[in-house]
């Protein structure tokens, strides 16, 4: 392809898009209503999951050791156990150190010095942190199989609710996500049926005179794909902003909720959301001018 | 002096421009559209199509333009077999053939220039040769001078100049107009047939007029083919337009 030929055709994409501005317009709303619903929904689905994570992230299993462990076998235990996969983390408590944290919250200092003795005392423990709470189980039961651990502390309720809501919010954001690429896929096929009766002519036209199939399609794609940037960049900006207004409101509006309600930033969420939209756009913008422009090159 | 200067062909090129060979084609069970016609062209003729609605001349002119393919027999538009073309192979065989239409077909957003220059675009012509192509193109059908409008502005007979600057820009050995003048008031039809028959003399172009108009078929003298129901009924030299009944 020659340059100038090359820029002709880009500059006619352009020029398409205004000749045919309602068209454009059309298409651009289609497509920018569809990825902000996708974008608004995904956006609540990182959040949930982020706020599930931190939840599942705070939650730790608590193994005690034998009161008649050595240190060696203390630290051989800490070691099989920092060994697992599922194992994020491994706090070694000593009975010392269990009482010093304890103690203050919940008997107060000034009754600490009632107990001239460590109630504690030999009661070592691990606290373990993991990187998947739908592993807790099993891990319990390998820990409670280690003839030097004791008693395992766990909540399973905690647990399965953390990963029953998990396998919820997957299989609800899957089928919403699919509805609306259905959704989507209905709205903007419409509107480019009614963008082909605008350019049947200008394609027999190109043909008739002997236009290329690639010469003919270009523009359009072109055209089709700035269409589809565009109509991905509106919701972007518009999800950009409301998002940090929303998360600017909850904390100014609900202090209290700021522990439960952890905001992933909006950056962490527009890392994946910003290339996800313009790929779904341009790709949506392509896919559209192309198909409905070989439609009408078999003449 | 020519009127593309250099590019100027040879007039009365010896040998073929069209050659159909027993050409039929069918679109369904019912009633050929062409019935085994036979018609040769040779390079550099003025040659009438003449029929009424329904006869057959828009198959005709669509095996022509390879937007149809014959049932049967051959289609051979300068020396290439249009049938055996593939479908990559069809723009570059298009190129042959500068086509005019009854409705002008002109890209109405467009101004004057852009709606010919359009045309050298698409065959990738550099871009300083395209204005000077350009300019020659609507110097000769008398446009030159809006080359600036917009095709709204323009009269029906200016629009018709303008798609037969479009269908010359390319220089093809082949013109084909499809009832050039039938939107036309009768002075423009005049102007329109003179200017084609001007290119014809001049450039030794074959063109091959599809029309209804009895006057200017009468008046020009030019070979005439009749076609009636698909099939060739009269092909004369200097010939007249022939009545249905």
């Amino acid at each position: 392809m020659r340059i100038s030929t090359f820029f002709y055709t880009l500059k006619q994409g352009i020029v398409n898009i205004f000749r045919n501005k309602w068209f454009s317009l059309a298409s651009i709303a289609t497509i920018s209503s569809c990825l902000f619903l996708f974008g608004l929904f995904y956006t609540v689905i990182v959040n949930f999951q982020y706020m599930i994570r931190n939840a599942e992230g705070e939650m730790s299993v608590t193994a005690f050791l034998q009161e008649d462990a050595t240190e060696e076998q203390i630290q051989q235990v800490g070691e099989m156990i920092r060994g697992r996969a599922e194992v994020a983390r491994v706090d070694f408590i000593s009975d010392e150190q269990a009482w010093a944290e304890w103690a203050p919250e919940n008997i107060g200092e000034d009754y600490m010095d009632i107990y001239s003795e460590n109630p504690f005392e030999n009661m070592n423990s691990f606290e373990i942190y993991m990187n998947d709470v739908e592993q807790q189980q099993s891990l319990v039961d390998w820990l409670q199989s280690l003839p030097d651990i004791s008693e395992v502390h766990y909540s399973e309720v905690t647990a399965t609710t953390l990963t029953g809501m998990n396998a919820i919010v997957a299989y609800v954001s899957l089928g919403i996500i699919v509805i609306l690429l259905l959704v989507s896929i209905f709205l903007i096929n419409n509107t480019v049926i009614i963008g082909i009766s605008v350019r049947r002519q200008e394609i027999e036209i190109m043909k008739a005179i002997g236009a290329t199939d690639f010469f003919v399609r270009s523009p359009f794609v072109i055209e089709g794909i700035l269409i589809g940037l565009v109509g991905s960049l509106i919701p972007l900006a518009a999800i950009y902003f409301i998002y940090i207004k929303v998360m600017d409101y909850v904390g100014i509006q609900f202090p209290a909720l700021t522990t439960l309600l952890q905001f992933l930033p909006v950056q962490d969420v527009f890392k994946l959301l910003l290339p996800i939209s313009l790929g779904i756009g341009a790709g949506i913008g392509f896919l559209g001018s192309f198909t409905t422009v070989r439609k009408h090159l078999r003449v | 002096m020519g009127l593309f200067g250099k590019k100027r062909r040879k007039k009365r090129d010896s040998g073929e421009a069209i050659v159909l060979e027993n050409v039929t084609k069918s679109y369904s069970k019912g009633v050929p559209a062409l019935d085994g016609v036979s018609i040769t062209v040779k390079k550099g003729e003025f040659v009438f199509i003449v029929g009424d609605s329904g006869s057959g001349k828009s198959t005709l002119i669509k095996l022509l333009m390879r937007e149809l393919t014959p049932t049967s027999g051959r289609v051979v538009v300068q020396g290439m077999d249009v049938g055996r073309l593939k479908h990559r192979q069809v723009p570059k065989f298009r190129r042959n053939i500068g086509i005019v239409f009854q409705d002008f077909r002109l890209l109405n957003d467009r101004n004057v220039y852009e709606n010919v220059a359009f045309a050298q675009r698409i065959v990738q012509t550099p871009a300083k040769e395209i204005r000077k192509n350009v300019t020659n193109a609507l110097t000769v059908v008398g446009l030159a001078g809006k080359y600036k409008a917009k095709t709204r502005q323009l009269s029906g007979g200016e629009q018709q100049r303008v798609a037969v600057a479009r269908a010359l820009v390319n220089n093809p050995p082949i013109l084909l107009a499809d009832e050039p003048t039938g939107n036309l008031d009768p002075k423009n039809s005049w102007d329109i047939m003179q200017l084609l028959d001007r290119i014809n003399r001049e450039r030794g172009t074959t063109i091959i007029v599809v029309t209804h108009n009895r006057e200017i078929v009468n008046t020009m003298q030019k070979r005439v083919i009749t076609i009636r129901k698909g099939v060739v009924i009269s092909d004369e030299e200097k010939g007249g337009y022939i009545d249905e009944d």
